[in-house]
């Protein structure tokens, strides 16, 4: 250990982590200077999370040391991490739905602040303002949004004396107003001296928000920069590699064609009590475009998905329907024998069966595709179908034997759209294309649903990821809290205007 | 100190086939010891529980005999489990198969000519299907658990056999045994190899499992089976029919139940009794699973059940020991396959405790509390 790191906040020398079959984390070492901004950067399965972990003492490591405030430390639990004044915001949240804010924060404090909930919600008020990001102490989670949500995670670092604060992606659940405002904190909170540990892997947020970056490939660190002195291309080949291609632009389609699928006052109303109920949700996506349907996670896109897949029932007649038919009573089976095709949020245990082969994964929905005769599997024809998704979607596997689970999320993912893109479909609804997936994979992601555009497919997609829906949808629109915004041409809206529309500020269609 | 299972990285493919044959020789090591204990020579106990239910021909094909109705419930009830329907009902589908065979064949008793075993075998495989289909209505229709309802159908039916044996199908010349009149030869299962009791009904155990072969590995329905079991929300996301899979699943098992069960009365008992089973259908549960589900597997895991069936006859005789020795066995045998089967997919690990931590208040690990945020 140097002498200048006497003064970094926390210094990680040399950490490994491996588990059975890969190695997380190799060699690691990172510092963090008090009152920085430092951003991880990396690609899914790079190490950050790991890494995350082990600083705030969820996993142990193998091997390596961490210094906090130039003293060795052991952190063997969330506890000690806590103690030092380490806080983390998971990706997930750990709050309990059914209690108060007050409570859940309540739930992570030692006894003695924990005791009196009225002082706790007087001070969780005191905090939350003076960062602003205002809460009410006594509502119940699960009324609060997603952002908020997020707030409350936040809130509960803060409560305590904060020094270093995790935060694990925590832009994916925003709309981009909520990004900057959670930005807005996190710079006022920096600027007090604390230290912060950015998690992310969208480079132009890194660009406006850090003060430094340290890149990880693979598990292990392949560059270190001041991200505002980087370009966002040189900060991704840092992250990717030189080797893999990095996607631009695409042209748009011309507006031309006529409506194919389209959706006419859809209204469901959800058995979950945590879902959300559709209200009068009418578009339609026209041959060769891409329609894209923007919105903060859990404001009705599961519900939507599962309407137009047909794996929920709807009762009415002629809410889903082609040129030339009718949709809304078809199953999900009949559906696809009409020409659609879907590919579902979850990949594992829902797109595709965890236990079972690449073979019987590519049958589960191909079998449309001349695999079956009079009941009876056509095994070469099985055999040649998935070969060519393997093939022409350069799915990285031990051979069409491989179990769907043993695949990386980016494989799965490029072999789910591969094998619904390569039945050709008339319409395809995509939930969540690219998500999870690194840049090379959802390059070439993003290059097939553009080819099958091309082709004069009609294509919904409906994704959180705001800038890869500028970058492949022709038109595009916001679902909030099961209702749908105005649509309009890519070209002719701005990422602001998207960003009210996810926030719920539009108006809205007359309720028949 | 902390005993937590960890799971392994890769799992070898060729454990999870040995694990069944680990599990048999464990069964025979802990058997030996149980002999000993029991103040048996264990290597002359395990010999006489093993070998001599072998050691001739009339004996193999008692064994046989006994294998047959075993495998052809666990046959059965293989496709079950691999959609996830937990059908523990073999027995009872088994029981009721014997009984509405029965009934068909006192009601034909006095006919002749060679439909008459057919229509009676018909009638057991309707019986047992029947059975098995309300198990199959109520979890379709009511959503009620399948566990459950098969296991309580189980009494139901045992009982309504003893109704029957004891009342309306009692013999009126038996002199009041609970016993039905014995069947007419036009309705008994022809013998297929002379000496012995091998009759013909073994060999359904051997079409039913090239049939079910055949569907499981060949066929579209086979197909959607293997995928209701392996993961439910990917079946309904292809568009599969779940209840007519469910539906399907009970009444196959249903009908090879109710035919190993009239298999029985036509068979080597030749008239309804209130015992036709010694606990086949359960027996097959066991099976089904040390078979891997497969049904060559099967077929070698119901000939070890047999033998134990018959090993548990020979020691009761031969050394006196109870005939709860046999199902002795058996729960060792599952136990030690299950024991098996989760260390192939697990290692032990004992962790020393490291932290004495006195934390006051309860501290939320965000693993342990992953409550997501919808």
């Amino acid at each position: 250990m140097d002498l200048s790191s006497k003064n970094s906040r926390l210094f990680l020398d040399g950490i490994s982590k491996s588990y059975p079959g890969c190695l997380a984390n190799d060699g690691i070492s990172i510092r963090v200077e008090p009152g920085s901004i430092h951003a991880i950067l990396g690609e899914n399965g790079a190490g950050k999370s790991t890494l995350m972990k082990i600083i705030y003492g969820v996993i142990k490591p193998d091997s390596g040391q961490l210094y906090w405030e130039g003293q060795e430390a052991q952190i063997n639990a969330p506890v000690d991490a806590r103690k030092l004044g380490i806080g983390m915001v998971f990706q997930h949240f750990s709050l309990f739905q059914t209690l108060s804010v007050v409570e859940n924060i309540a739930l992570g404090l030692d006894q003695n602040s924990a005791s009196d909930l009225d002082k706790l919600a007087e001070r969780i008020v005191e905090v939350s303002t003076k960062y602003g990001m205002p809460l009410e102490p006594h509502r119940l989670v699960h009324t609060l949004s997603t952002g908020e949500r997020q707030r409350v995670e936040i809130v509960r670092c803060l409560i305590q004396d904060i020094k270093l604060l995790i935060l694990d992606e925590p832009t994916s659940v925003l709309t981009p107003q909520e990004v900057t405002s959670l930005f807005d904190t996190l710079r006022q909170l920096a600027a007090e001296g604390s230290s912060i540990l950015f998690i992310s892997h969208k480079l132009k947020e890194i660009q406006s928000l850090c003060d430094s970056a340290t890149v990880l490939r693979a598990g292990r660190v392949s560059g270190a920069c001041n991200p505002r002195q980087e370009s966002t291309t040189s900060m991704a080949k840092m992250m990717v590699g030189d080797e893999t291609q990095i996607s631009s632009e695409y042209p748009k389609a011309s507006d031309s064609q006529p409506d194919f699928l389209s959706v006419q006052h859809l209204n469901l109303k959800t058995d979950d009590i945590f879902g959300i109920d559709l209200k009068e949700i009418s578009f339609s996506a026209k041959q060769g475009e891409i329609l894209g349907i923007a919105g903060v996670a859990g404001n009705g896109q599961s519900e939507l998905l599962a309407a137009l897949s047909g794996e929920t029932k709807l009762d009415e007649a002629n809410v889903i329907v082609f040129p030339e038919s009718d949709l809304t009573q078809c199953n999900p089976m009949q559906r696809r024998a009409m020409g659609m095709g879907f590919v579902p949020e979850d990949r594992l245990g829902h797109g595709a069966v965890p236990d079972m082969s690449l073979r019987d994964n590519a049958l589960l929905t191909g079998f449309l595709q001349g695999l079956i005769s009079r009941g009876f599997l056509k095994h070469r024809a099985i055999e040649n179908f998935t070969q060519s998704i393997i093939d022409k979607f350069d799915v990285k596997c031990r051979g069409q034997s491989s179990l769907a689970r043993s695949l990386s999320g980016g494989n799965l993912q490029k072999f789910i759209i591969g094998r619904e893109v390569l039945q050709t479909p008339k319409c395809l609804i995509a939930a969540h294309p690219t998500w999870g997936v690194d840049i090379g994979a959802a390059t070439s992601i993003h290059k097939a649903l553009i080819a099958l555009r091309d082709q004069g497919a009609s294509i919904v997609i409906i994704s959180e990821d705001i800038d890869e829906l500028f970058t492949i949808s022709d038109r595009i629109c916001a679902l909030f809290d099961g209702e749908l915004s105005p649509i309009k041409p890519t070209d002719e809206t701005t990422i602001d205007e998207l960003g009210s529309w996810m926030a719920g500020i539009f108006a809205r269609q007359q309720v028949a | 100190m902390r005993i937590k299972l960890e799971a392994r990285g890769q799992q070898s493919k060729l454990m999870s086939y040995a694990s069944p044959v680990l599990a048999a020789v464990l069964t025979l090591i802990c058997g030996a010891l149980l002999f000993w204990f029991l103040g048996k020579p264990p290597l002359q106990a395990l010999h006489t529980f093993l070998v001599m239910p072998v050691s001739d021909l009339y004996r193999i094909a008692e064994l046989l005999v006994k294998a047959g109705p075993i495998v052809l419930c666990a046959i059965g009830l293989s496709i079950c489990f691999r959609a996830n329907v937990w059908n523990i009902g073999a027995e009872g589908q088994l029981l009721m198969g014997g009984l509405v065979g029965s009934c068909a064949a006192l009601w034909l008793l006095d006919a002749e000519g060679v439909w008459v075993l057919p229509v009676v075998l018909i009638a057991g495989v309707l019986g047992g299907a029947a059975w098995a289909a309300i198990p199959a209505f109520l979890k379709n229709y009511f959503n009620t658990n399948e566990i459950l309802s098969t296991i309580m159908l189980n009494y139901i039916s045992l009982n309504i056999l003893l109704h029957g044996v004891h009342g309306p199908l009692k013999d009126p010349d038996g002199f009041n045994f609970p016993e039905s009149a014995m069947f007419s030869d036009w309705q008994i299962m022809p013998v297929i190899l002379e000496g012995t009791r091998l009759h013909l009904g073994v060999t359904f155990a051997l079409f039913a499992m090239v049939a079910i072969w055949v569907l499981m590995s060949r066929t579209f329905v086979g197909f959607q089976i293997k995928v209701l079991g392996g993961d439910e929300r990917s079946a309904h996301f292809a568009g599969f029919k779940e209840k007519r899979l469910v539906w399907l699943c009970l009444l196959i098992c249903g009908g090879l139940a109710g035919l190993a069960g009239v298999g029985e009365v036509t068979g080597p008992i030749g008239q309804l009794v209130p015992n036709i089973s010694p606990g086949y259908g359960y027996a097959a549960i066991i099976v089904a699973f040390l078979g891997r589900l497969h049904p060559l597997g099967i077929m070698l895991a119901g000939l070890l059940m047999a033998l134990l069936y018959m090993g548990g006859e020979m020691v009761q005789i031969q050394l006196d020991l109870p005939r709860a020795i046999t199902g002795v066995f058996q729960g060792m045998l599952l136990l030690f396959l299950l024991i098996c089967d989760v260390l192939i997919a697990y290692r032990l690990v004992i962790e020393k405790s490291i932290s004495k931590t006195t934390e006051p208040a309860l501290s939320i690990e965000p693993q342990a509390v992953a409550i997501e945020g919808k």
